[in-house]
C-alpha cells in the first residue's frame, strides 16, 4: 500500500501543475482581455489564490507522498 | 496516547451545555452569513447599483472576496489567538463581531441616501462578517471535541455540525415569514431590514450563555504544563510534521466535503431558480423542507462514526454523491419541464399591465401568460418591456421571465431529491469536526484544523456556483454556436455541465482520502 501511495505522490504532482496552468493559461489570461469587473475580479482570484492554492498545495502534498511521509498513517 | 477524559468523569450535565452554548452560538454567526446571501438581490438594489461600475466592483468584491478569501484568514487569526489565549475567550470575540456586523448592515443607509459610503461599509461590514466566520467553527468544534469523552466525539461534535444547515434553513424561514407579513413594497423598503436587526438579540443571548462557560479542559492542562506555542502558525505550517496533516486534512477530506456541501445546499437551489425556473418561494420551500428532514441525520452519521470509523462514513457519502448527482439533477430538470407534462385545454389565459415609471417618460407593459397543466403545475411568461411615451422612438427590446410552478406530486419529487442530496452532505460533513480534531495535537489544534476546512469549503466550495454556472453556460453558448452552423450540438444536456466541478474535485478528494487517511480511531489527549 506504501508503494501504491509514493507513486501516486506523481499524479498529484502533475494533477497540481495542471490545474495551475489551466486556471492561469486557459482561464484568467482570457478573462483579463475580456475586461470589465466581473472577468478581472474572479481571474485576480485565479491567479493569485487559487492557483498558487492548488498547484503548490498539490505538488507540496505529492512530494511528502513521494518521500513516503504519509506511510505510518496504516 | 490515551485520553484523561474517560467516560465516567465526563459531567454529562456539563457537557449538554458546553455543547448547547457552542452550537447556539455557531448557528447564529451562520444565520449572520447566510441572511447576506439570500437577501443578496435587495442588498444589490440598495446598495450596489448596476449601472455604476464602482458600486459593482464593490459588490462583487463582497460576494468573493467573504465568502473565499477572507475566511481562510480569519482562521488562521482566529486560530492563532485561540491557541495562544485559549478556545473561550477566542470564539466570544468572533460572536461579537459577527453580532455587530451584522446589525450594523441593517442600519445602514442606502446608496441613494449617503452615496458610496453606503457599499463600502456594506464591504467592510461582509468582509468582518468572513473573518467572525473564519475564527468562529474551529473555536466550538474544537471547544466541544476537548470536553467530549473517547468513543463519542463524533456524535458531539456533530451538533456543531448541524448549525451550518440549521443557520441556512432559520435564514430562510425568517426571510420567508417577514415577507409574508408584509407587503412587498414594505419588505423592499424596510422589511428586508429586520432579519439583519434580529441577529443583535439572539448574538445577545448567546454572548450571556457563553460567557458563563469554562475553557477547554484540555486547553487548561496545555497551559499549566506549559505545552502552549509561542507561534502555532510556524508550528501548524512551517514544520514538515505538521503540515503534512494540513495539505491532508486538506486534499483528502475538506476539499470535497466542501464541494458536497455546496452543491447539495446551494447549488441545488441555483439550479432550481435559474434553470428550472421554479419560483422563488416554492424553490426556497423545496430547500427549506429537504434541510429540515435531513438535519437530523449529522447526529447520526456523527454517532456512526465514533462506531464505524470517520474515513468509512465520509468516503460513502462522498462516492454516492459524485456517482449519483447527474441522474438526480437529470430528474430534478424534467420535474419541472412543462414540456413533458399535459396542458389542461383552453387554459392559457393573458393579462396585459401599464406602469407608468416615476420621473421618467418611460411606461413599462407587462404582459403575463399564464398555463396550466394536468398535475396542477402552471407555467407564467412574463414579458416586459419598456417603451416610451414619445412617438419616434423604438421601443426597448423586451424581457421575458419564465416561471413554473410545480404541481404536488413534482415539489414532493423535488424535496426527496433535494433531500438525498442533503443526506449526502450529512454524511460527509457529520463526522468532520471530529475527524480534524483528532488530527493535529492540542497546542496548534485550532489553527490547524480551521485552516483547512475554510480552504475546502471557503474556496473549493465557495466557488462551486460560480464556476458550476460558468461551465454550464459555456456548454450552452457552444450548443447556439453550432445551432447556427448548421452543426450537430456538442452537449447533449448542457444544464448538467456545471456538476463536473464537484464530480472532479470529489473524485480527486475521494481518491486522496481512500488511500492517505486513516481510518483508524485516535486519540486527543496529548
Amino acid at each position: 500500500m506504501n508503494g501504491i501511495r509514493q507513486i501516486f505522490g506523481i499524479v498529484w504532482i502533475l494533477l497540481g501543475l495542471a490545474a495551475g496552468y489551466f486556471l492561469v493559461f486557459e482561464q484568467s489570461l482570457l478573462l483579463f482581455e475580456k475586461g470589465g469587473m466581473d472577468n478581472v475580479v474572479p481571474a485576480i482570484i485565479y491567479t493569485f489564490i487559487l492557483a498558487p492554492l492548488l498547484t503548490g498545495g498539490m505538488c507540496v502534498f505529492g512530494l511528502y507522498a513521494l518521500q513516503n511521509e504519509y506511510k505510518s498513517n496504516d | 496516547m490515551t485520553s484523561n477524559l474517560s467516560s465516567e468523569q465526563v459531567d454529562k450535565k456539563k457537557l449538554r451545555k458546553v455543547i448547547a452554548a457552542s452550537s447556539v452560538g455557531t448557528l447564529i454567526e451562520w444565520y449572520d452569513f447566510y441572511i447576506f446571501g439570500s437577501l443578496s438581490v435587495v442588498i444589490a438594489t440598495k446598495f450596489f447599483p448596476s449601472d455604476n461600475p464602482t458600486a459593482a466592483f464593490l459588490s462583487t468584491l463582497a460576494t468573493f472576496a467573504a465568502g473565499f478569501v477572507v475566511r481562510p484568514f480569519g482562521a488562521l487569526f482566529f486560530g492563532r489567538l485561540g491557541d495562544l489565549i485559549g478556545r473561550k475567550y477566542t470564539f466570544m470575540v468572533t460572536l461579537l463581531i459577527m453580532g455587530f456586523s451584522t446589525f450594523a448592515i441593517g442600519l445602514i443607509p442606502s446608496y441613494e441616501t449617503i452615496g458610496f459610503i453606503a457599499p463600502l461599509l456594506v464591504l467592510i461590514l461582509r468582509l468582518l462578517q468572513g473573518l467572525a466566520l473564519g475564527g468562529e467553527y474551529g473555536g466550538a468544534a474544537t471547544y466541544v471535541a476537548e470536553h467530549s469523552e473517547p468513543g463519542k466525539r463524533g456524535y458531539r461534535t456533530a451538533w456543531i455540525q448541524t448549525t451550518a444547515s440549521l443557520g441556512l434553513f432559520i435564514s430562510l424561514l425568517v426571510i420567508l415569514a417577514t415577507k409574508k407579513s408584509m407587503s412587498a413594497e414594505a419588505f423592499a423598503n424596510f422589511g428586508w431590514r429586520i432579519p439583519f436587526l434580529i441577529s443583535i438579540v439572539m448574538v445577545g443571548i448567546s454572548y450571556f450563555i457563553r460567557k458563563n462557560m469554562d475553557e477547554s479542559p484540555m486547553f487548561e492542562k496545555a497551559k499549566q504544563e506549559g505545552k502552549i506555542v509561542a507561534n502555532p502558525l510556524k508550528e501548524s505550517f512551517g514544520k514538515k510534521l505538521n503540515f503534512k496533516f494540513v495539505l491532508l486534512a486538506l486534499f483528502g477530506a475538506t476539499m470535497g466535503q466542501g464541494v458536497v456541501w455546496y452543491t447539495g445546499q446551494f447549488y441545488a437551489l441555483s439550479f432550481l431558480q435559474k434553470v428550472a425556473n421554479i419560483e422563488f418561494e416554492q424553490s426556497n420551500y423545496i430547500i427549506a423542507a429537504s434541510l429540515a428532514g435531513g438535519t437530523g441525520f449529522f447526529i447520526f452519521f456523527g454517532w456512526l462514526s465514533d462506531k464505524i470509523g470517520r474515513k468509512a462514513v465520509m468516503l460513502t457519502g462522498m462516492l454516492l454523491a459524485i456517482c449519483t448527482y447527474r441522474p438526480i439533477y437529470q430528474a430534478m430538470y424534467e420535474a419541472a419541464d412543462v414540456s413533458l407534462k399535459t396542458e389542461v385545454a383552453g387554459s392559457k389565459v393573458i393579462h396585459t399591465d401599464y406602469f407608468m415609471i416615476p420621473n421618467s417618460v418611460d411606461l413599462k407593459k407587462t404582459v403575463k401568460t399564464e398555463f396550466s397543466y394536468t398535475d396542477g403545475s402552471k407555467l407564467t411568461l412574463e414579458e416586459s418591456s419598456l417603451t416610451t411615451i414619445f412617438p419616434g422612438k423604438n421601443p426597448k427590446k423586451p424581457e421575458v421571465k419564465r416561471i413554473v410552478h410545480v404541481g404536488s406530486s413534482s415539489f414532493w419529487f423535488l424535496i426527496l431529491l433535494v433531500f438525498i442530496q442533503v443526506l449526502y452532505v450529512t454524511m460527509v460533513y457529520g463526522p468532520i469536526a471530529a475527524f480534524l480534531v483528532e488530527m493535529f495535537p492540542t497546542a496548534i489544534r485550532y489553527t490547524s484544523m480551521s485552516l483547512p476546512y475554510h480552504i475546502g469549503n471557503g474556496i473549493f466550495g465557495g466557488l462551486l456556483p460560480a464556476v458550476a454556472t460558468y461551465l454550464a453556460a459555456k456548454a450552452s453558448t457552444a450548443n447556439e454556436v453550432a445551432v447556427a452552423a448548421g452543426q450537430a450540438i456538442p452537449y447533449d444536456k448542457p444544464y448538467l455541465e456545471g456538476l463536473w466541478y464537484p464530480i472532479i474535485i470529489g473524485g480527486v478528494c475521494f481518491v486522496i482520502g481512500l488511500l492517505y487517511v486513516n481510518g483508524k480511531d485516535k486519540e486527543i489527549n496529548d
